[in-house]
């Protein structure tokens, strides 16, 4: 018995699973966490993993969390360890009277346990050894084998993983039936071996609703589908190639023309980023919706042609999906860090349109809606997403769709508008006052409309000039075009404490569900604090009136330079003084835990008196 | 990039073409290039090549890098949308615009330094991916719009108008072009204007990535005893492999060969493309061959022109890609998105 008693817990724990990255873990422990999602109970799961293909150590992470907290919690409550090169970090990172599950085939010294938790050794090699003979077998069914102990240990209901294992093999009764069997090996020996089930437990709710548990990568390619994109140009880099793969199994299954079975898109695979953008720009200069994904080093390499699509005002769309940097930084790790760099990227005086969505279903509306902004303002949209977002299954609302949406292909002179009497047409004049001027697309007109398309500056009607005051004239009718979309891009949410406060916090993207959870931990300890979820940039106005309305705001961000803040500060003037930063940059996703506990360290220096206190 | 605009009146006389456009209806801004540059005269002979094949002006895409060869697109099809885009870039914009309109003429004009220097990946991957596009590098050598630095195309020994010897070697982007798959590779010099028009309108008529190396001596830095791409040099040096005449529509042959010189290389659009040998040995169909020849060739010293490598069966990106005839910039919403039913089924696929 552990010295330390057992954590009891139902639906509200985490389960960490330490493998070998290769051995085929991931589907396994995938099925194990919406297998828990059928018992509708609420899971948030999240891949820790290398950036290596075979052999190095890869985690899953699943929080099991009836309350519906998604945002990562911090500490490991069950530990299933079957990777011995990770064993002695592994074993240390468990809760004081957690559990750990082995593999007990090899026997281990006891100076490799901990007093203090629970330890559940099945002996998974020696089971598999003896049922199956082929080696690749052997490594699959072994995670299926755990998984059928997990079931038995949690108390989780065996038919529904059953039926989640017979809608995965669907028409492929061999494997289904063997996965099944494999299953049941597991939980049989766990049910006959040992004490089922532990304090940890998995009991049927009713938290999921019609929610549905969707990758942001793949959320936000469908929005693409949907938002009427048809050139697609990418090069490969991690965390946003599912981005460019979800586009293209999404076209093959949505866009593929009935009758001729004909691609109703292009997708082209660029030698590198700089060809993958200029593809984008080729067509978004010839009337097409065109996008790339990538993430931070892309970013780096497009910033020449983002300027041109600036300058020449020329749509596009980047799906940013952002990792750690600085320079190849780290590839497989979460950071909200290209703020800045994306909101003034390349030379000159420039700025861009940012959009910030919380989860995959926000990434699927952006994502659709970007196309829309990119064509109405004519210039580069990023839908910032981050590897959190991007790469973890998340359990969101449903996706949306009004058939009644048109799509805003924006200020487009047709033949018929360029044959009316009177017409002036100049590529670079400003007819409406709201900085966005009308464009062409090519082969519109034999003898109207046409124009020379270039970086350098040019006047009103495109003609090329180096005049001071027709640069200056085009360079203040761009800011007039950025102040346009300020009312164009999604609103911040607002979203105020129970009780007035004098406090606020500001936080965006990735951070949202770990925001929310630490605002009732913040309360707990008599915090209390209005929020407002930044959705895009340029700020609406909203931001500085939150800002005025409290004395000091915290900026929650997932990078080390306080980047939002910077642009925050920047852009509508604010005393630095009164934007408290918030930071977390390690790689790993940002917890309640770390935010609840910033937040609070800084309010106790601040010597608040707690609310809870003043009043009693 | 020019501060003239050219006076529209023309002579009433003026020929026209089957469209009933003249000359000037092909034409563009002033030139802003030195005089007697050798870019104008493919400026010219891009002109000659639009107005001989009936093009409408507007339906073609001129898209270009940077320097000053990319320049030239706004001093001809006047009518026509332009694209002076980023250095070395121009292959990926043309790839991309192509992708949204097949439906367009495209053509793409670089230089030595945009296409051998910092554009060398783009103009590649272009060319392998089977563009369908007219591909024109104006190759002098050097950089001009920077004052006579040596580009990747410069002959090792050749000196500069300084007196500088290039040491490094020289960037064929012909021979490049046939090993990546040019369904149509061509080199021709901007002082032989007979041999360049048919060229530029065969390119334009192929289907496929057309790419056509222009000699084009730089007046200002590369016109200079020593230089290997000055008139005098590419004049004593141009070893013509053949002639071309490109021949429309259902017109009969009716210039006279003699017999045994021609070969009649009939293109996808029913363009046939009459090939008068000057080298007998020459095959204009035979890949590895040129390539060896132009190899042999240039050790010589030789600057080989003519149509050197046509593909009439290629393909393009469009076939690859197996896109709808309709160009994707004219598909709709309807077309495009999936809906809402479809979307509920995702739904229900991801619980």
């Amino acid at each position: 018995m552990p010295d330390q008693s057992p954590i009891s817990s139902v639906n509200d724990f985490v389960v960490r699973f330490a493998n070998v990255n290769g051995s085929g873990s991931a589907s396994a422990n995938e099925l194990f966490a919406r297998s828990i999602l059928r018992h509708g109970v609420p899971v948030s799961p999240r891949n820790i993993f290398p950036s290596n293909i075979q052999g190095l150590p890869t985690w899953y992470e699943v929080r099991v969390t009836e309350a519906g907290h998604l945002g990562a919690r911090g500490g490991v409550d069950l530990m299933v360890a079957m990777n011995p090169q990770t064993w002695d970090k592994d074993v240390a990172s468990i809760e004081p009277g957690g559990y750990l599950f082995y593999d007990s085939t090899k026997p281990m010294p006891s100076s490799k346990f901990r007093s203090d938790i629970t330890v559940i050794g099945v002996p998974l090699t020696a089971i598999t050894n003896s049922t199956y003979t082929d080696p690749r077998q052997r490594q699959l069914f072994k995670n299926i084998i755990y998984l059928g102990a997990l079931c038995a240990l949690l108390d989780l209901d065996p038919k529904l993983v059953e039926q989640l294992i017979g809608e995965q093999y669907k028409g492929k009764e061999k494997l289904l039936s063997s996965n099944v069997h494999a299953l049941h090996l597991g939980r049989d020996w766990a049910l006959q071996n040992l004490k089922c089930p532990i304090g940890l437990q998995v009991k049927k709710s009713d938290k999921v609703g019609d929610r549905i548990f969707m990758e942001g990568n793949s959320a936000a390619a469908l929005g693409a589908v949907y938002g009427g994109a048809t050139v697609c140009a990418w090069y490969p880099i991690t965390p946003s190639s599912s981005v460019a793969e979800a586009f293209t199994s999404h076209c093959k299954k949505l866009r593929h023309d009935p009758e001729t079975g004909k691609a109703k898109y292009a997708i082209v695979q660029g030698e590198d980023e700089l060809a993958s953008i200029g593809i984008v720009i080729g067509a978004s200069w010839n009337g097409a919706r065109a996008f790339t994904a990538t993430s931070g080093p892309g970013i780096s390499l497009m910033t020449e042609f983002i300027g041109l699509s600036y300058f020449a005002e020329i749509p596009a769309v980047i799906m940013n999906i952002q990792r750690a940097g600085p320079s190849t930084g780290m590839p497989t790790r979460t950071q909200q860090c290209d703020i800045i760099a994306c909101a003034y990227a390349s030379h000159g005086d420039t700025k861009h349109v940012l959009l910030f969505p919380e989860d995959p279903a926000e990434a699927f509306e952006f994502a659709a809606q970007s196309f829309d902004l990119a064509e109405r303002l004519q210039t580069t949209i990023f839908v910032m997403l981050d590897l959190d977002i991007g790469m973890n299954h998340r359990l969101c609302r449903p996706l949306k769709w009004d058939d009644a949406r048109q799509y805003d292909r924006g200020k487009v002179m047709t033949a018929a508008m360029l044959d009316e009497p009177g017409r002036d047409f100049g590529r670079y004049l400003d007819v409406d006052g709201d900085g966005i001027p009308y464009r062409t697309y090519p082969g519109t007109h034999p003898i109207k409309g046409s124009f020379f398309t270039r970086g350098t500056s040019r006047d009103r009607y495109a003609r090329y000039s180096e005049e001071g005051a027709i640069y200056a004239d085009n360079m203040q009718r761009l800011v007039r075009k950025f102040e346009t979309a300020q009312d164009m891009v999604p609103r911040p949410l607002q979203a105020n404490a129970a009780k007035p406060t004098k406090y606020g916090v500001i936080y965006f993207g990735s951070t949202s569900p770990a925001m929310d959870e630490a605002i009732g931990l913040l309360e707990a300890r008599g915090h209390q604090l209005d929020r407002l979820r930044i959705r895009a940039f340029p700020f609406h106005s909203s931001v500085a009136s939150f800002i005025a309305d409290h004395d000091f705001v915290y900026v929650v961000e997932q990078n080390r330079d306080a980047q939002l803040r910077q642009l925050i500060v920047n852009e509508n003037g604010i005393d630095p003084v009164r934007l408290v930063p918030i930071l977390h940059y390690d790689g790993t996703p940002i917890t309640a835990r770390f935010i609840a506990n910033a937040i609070g360290d800084h309010q106790d220096h601040l010597k608040v008196t707690p609310l809870r206190k003043a009043v009693s | 990039m020019t501060y003239i605009a050219k006076p529209k009146f023309h002579h009433p006389g003026l020929k026209k073409n089957e469209l009933g456009y003249t000359h000037r209806d092909y034409e563009g801004k002033i030139s802003t290039l030195c005089a007697g540059c050798g870019h104008d005269s493919i400026t010219a002979s891009i002109i000659e090549a639009c107005y001989e094949l009936s093009i409408e002006p507007h339906r073609v895409a001129k898209i270009s890098g940077i320097g000053c060869s990319s320049k030239t697109p706004d001093y001809f099809l006047g009518n026509s949308h332009g694209f002076n885009s980023v250095h070395g870039r121009m292959p990926s914009v043309l790839t991309g615009a192509n992708l949204a309109n097949r439906d367009l003429i495209y053509l793409g004009v670089s230089g030595d330094g945009d296409s051998a220097s910092i554009g060398f990946g783009q103009f590649a991957h272009s060319i392998r991916r089977g563009v369908n596009m007219t591909y024109i590098v104006e190759n002098n050598g050097v950089y001009g719009l920077t004052k006579g630095q040596f580009s990747a195309t410069a002959d090792r020994g050749s000196k500069s108008k300084k007196g500088v010897m290039n040491t490094d070697n020289a960037i064929d982007l012909v021979a490049i072009a046939l090993q990546l798959g040019a369904s149509f590779v061509a080199r021709s010099f901007s002082g032989d204007k007979s041999q360049l028009v048919p060229l530029i309108a065969a390119a334009i008529r192929h289907k496929g990535a057309a790419f056509i190396d222009v000699i084009s001596p730089c007046i200002a830095f590369n016109n200079h005893a020593g230089s290997t791409k000055s008139f005098d040099y590419v004049r004593e040096h141009n070893d013509a492999v053949n002639r071309l005449d490109v021949l429309t529509g259902r017109d009969p042959i009716t210039v006279e060969y003699a017999p045994g010189t021609v070969q009649v290389v009939e293109q996808h659009d029913g363009t046939r493309l009459a090939l008068r040998k000057i080298d007998a040995d020459y095959d204009a169909n035979d890949r590895l061959a040129a390539m060896t020849f132009l190899q042999k060739h240039a050790a010589k010293g030789q600057v080989v022109t003519g149509l050197l490598y046509v593909d009439p069966d290629a393909e393009d990106l469009h076939a690859h890609l197996e896109t709808v005839e309709t160009p994707l910039n004219k598909l709709e919403a309807k077309d495009l998105c999936p809906g809402s039913a479809a979307l509920e089924k995702i739904n229900a696929s991801l619980r």
